[in-house]
């Protein structure tokens, strides 16, 4: 972790700047999650966090329990979470197609609670370590002590975000799953099976947040509802960066982790802010400007 | 034998029915043109045709039923529906526009033939491939529709009012490309226009719908000079 350099300020300002962007890493990864499920289907889904905690659980087992090695269980972890977001969508959300948002809504609550419960029935409430894959000190730089546990965050977030944007923007599937979302009918008159790629959709969704749920672990402690904290603020960060922009997500994610970061270090008692100040920036970007950072009305020509 | 045929199609949104009984069948290789004022349900034809709307009756295409399918197996048969609005993606490019047309099909030779034809028909697009659909005029959005659905390779292209919304002088190139299109591909085009006039030049054969039924049906050239439809359509 971050070791706090005492004396000069400039140093200590962007040694909390780089601590920031590594929890923004992660709140990014959710955030864009959360981002890809409200294009395809305009409702958010509050149950992402606690799907991300359950991939968690899936890789601490297969760690601890099963001794597969890590990047092993890494794969596997984000494999089978694809898998379980496709039959979420098919099973739980695929019969209130077309249903009014509210219900989906519900739908995506009640989602929450049963994959809560479910993961306390198997794992318990007690919180569990999850070792990190990232060897512990840390990087002098400058006068700066960088962990490799951030840069790790960061790297592999980036890498994620990366993979993400080649496949919906070079690849056919991927492009179909963006016609799909946008122009359901259309999409379907050229032969587009859009259940199948709204299905698609949560499995991504569901792969990326646990990407960020297997990064954040080993730096608070696992229990059922590790993730809730994270979810606010990816929320606040996909609210600021433009609830339909993929790069709004990612930018808003990176935004209020150095805002945290820094909230908790200049501010007196900031820590214990860090919920409030969340909900303060949600208000004020519905206030000044709904769409976000990166949203934007649709552009029409008739 | 017919590449298209409805027998008696029923079909309505909810309580509200829009087709009592029609029966069009269109040849292949021809341009069939289904005319009709506003409501007469000509669009509820094409949609029921592609799945769009749940009917009853019979709708066979290449001589298999395809009644009430899903509009996506439909399509996966060759039956290209240019949509009411003109179905534009409009925040993806020209050119994923075009990809989008050839989503289903796996021949990536034959797909670029097709594309570099549909170049050679609009040749436009070649300069403005990376260009968000929704900036285009409402002709180029027609025609980027049209070259969208040549991207399917379809048997059957549906227009569904081509000509709304748009300029005399463009809606005429329009007509010509269909024309064009069909008689070098053998495409067969089954048309829905309020424009009488253009359709039944461009048409071998067309019906009039009035209140979800078909009053009239026959050569395109002998429904042009038949007086009702002089009268309530050519405006003359």
């Amino acid at each position: 972790m971050i070791e706090l350099v005492a004396g000069n300020p400039v140093q200590a300002f962007v040694q909390q700047v780089v601590s920031g962007l590594a929890s923004g890493a992660v709140y990014a990864s959710l955030a864009l999650s959360l981002v890809l499920i409200y294009r395809a289907m305009d409702v958010a889904n509050f149950a992402q966090g606690e799907m991300a905690m359950f991939s968690t659980f899936i890789a601490y087992a297969l760690i601890t329990t099963f001794h597969f090695p890590y990047l092993l269980a890494f794969a596997l972890t984000i494999a089978i979470s694809f898998g379980g977001g496709v039959l979420v969508e098919r099973t739980v959300i695929r019969p209130f197609e077309g249903s009014s948002v509210l219900t989906l809504v519900i739908i995506t609550l009640a989602l929450f609670s049963i994959v809560n419960g479910t993961a306390g029935l198997i794992w318990g409430y007690v919180f569990k370590t999850f070792d990190s894959p990232f060897p512990f000190g840390s990087v002098h730089f400058q006068g700066l002590y960088i962990g490799y546990q951030d840069l790790g965050i960061i790297g592999v977030t980036l890498v994620v975000l990366a993979l993400v944007f080649v496949f919906f923007r070079y690849t056919k599937l991927g492009l179909a799953m963006r016609a799909a979302s946008l122009y359901p009918e259309a999409s379907r008159l050229l032969g587009v099976r859009t259940g199948w790629m709204l299905a698609f959709g949560w499995g991504i969704s569901a792969a990326v947040g646990a990407v960020s749920g297997m990064m954040i672990a080993p730096v608070v402690f696992l229990d059922p509802g590790f993730m809730q904290p994270v979810l606010l603020f990816a929320f606040v960060a996909a609210v600021l960066g433009g609830i339909e922009s993929p790069l709004g997500a990612v930018v808003g994610g990176v935004l209020v982790g150095v805002l945290l970061a820094l909230l908790g270090t200049y501010v007196p008692g900031g820590q214990n802010l860090r919920i409030a100040m969340g909900l303060v920036v949600i208000v004020a970007v519905l206030l000044i400007k709904p769409a976000g950072l990166f949203g934007r009305s649709e552009v029409r020509r008739v | 034998m017919a590449l298209l045929e409805l027998t008696e199609v029923h079909a309505g949104y909810g309580a509200i029915k829009a087709l009592h009984g029609v029966s069009v069948s269109v040849e292949p290789g021809s341009i069939v043109a289904i005319l009709g004022a506003n409501g007469a349900g000509k669009t509820t034809t094409l949609r029921s045709i592609s799945g769009m709307v749940k009917s009853a009756g019979r709708i066979s295409f290449d001589g298999k039923e395809i009644t009430n399918h899903k509009p996506e197996d439909i399509a996966r048969l060759g039956i290209a529906h240019v949509p009411e609005g003109r179905g534009t993606l409009a925040q993806l490019t020209v050119w994923e526009n075009l990809q989008m047309g050839a989503y289903v099909r796996r021949d990536r030779q034959r797909v670029k033939q097709d594309y570099e034809r549909v170049m050679d028909y609009f040749p436009w697009m070649r300069r403005r491939r990376d260009q968000v659909a929704a900036l285009l005029s409402g002709g180029e959005q027609q025609m980027l529709a049209i070259g969208r659905a040549l991207m399917m390779a379809p048997r059957l292209l549906l227009l569904d009012e081509p000509s709304l919304g748009l300029a005399p002088i463009v809606i005429r190139e329009i007509f010509e490309i269909v024309q064009t299109i069909s008689k070098e591909q053998d495409l067969t085009v089954l048309i829905v226009e309020q424009n009488a006039n253009l359709a039944l030049r461009a048409a071998q054969r067309a019906y009039v719908l009035e209140v979800g039924r078909v009053v009239l049906e026959g050569a395109a050239a002998e429904l042009a000079r038949h007086e009702s439809v002089r009268k309530s359509y050519l405006g003359q």
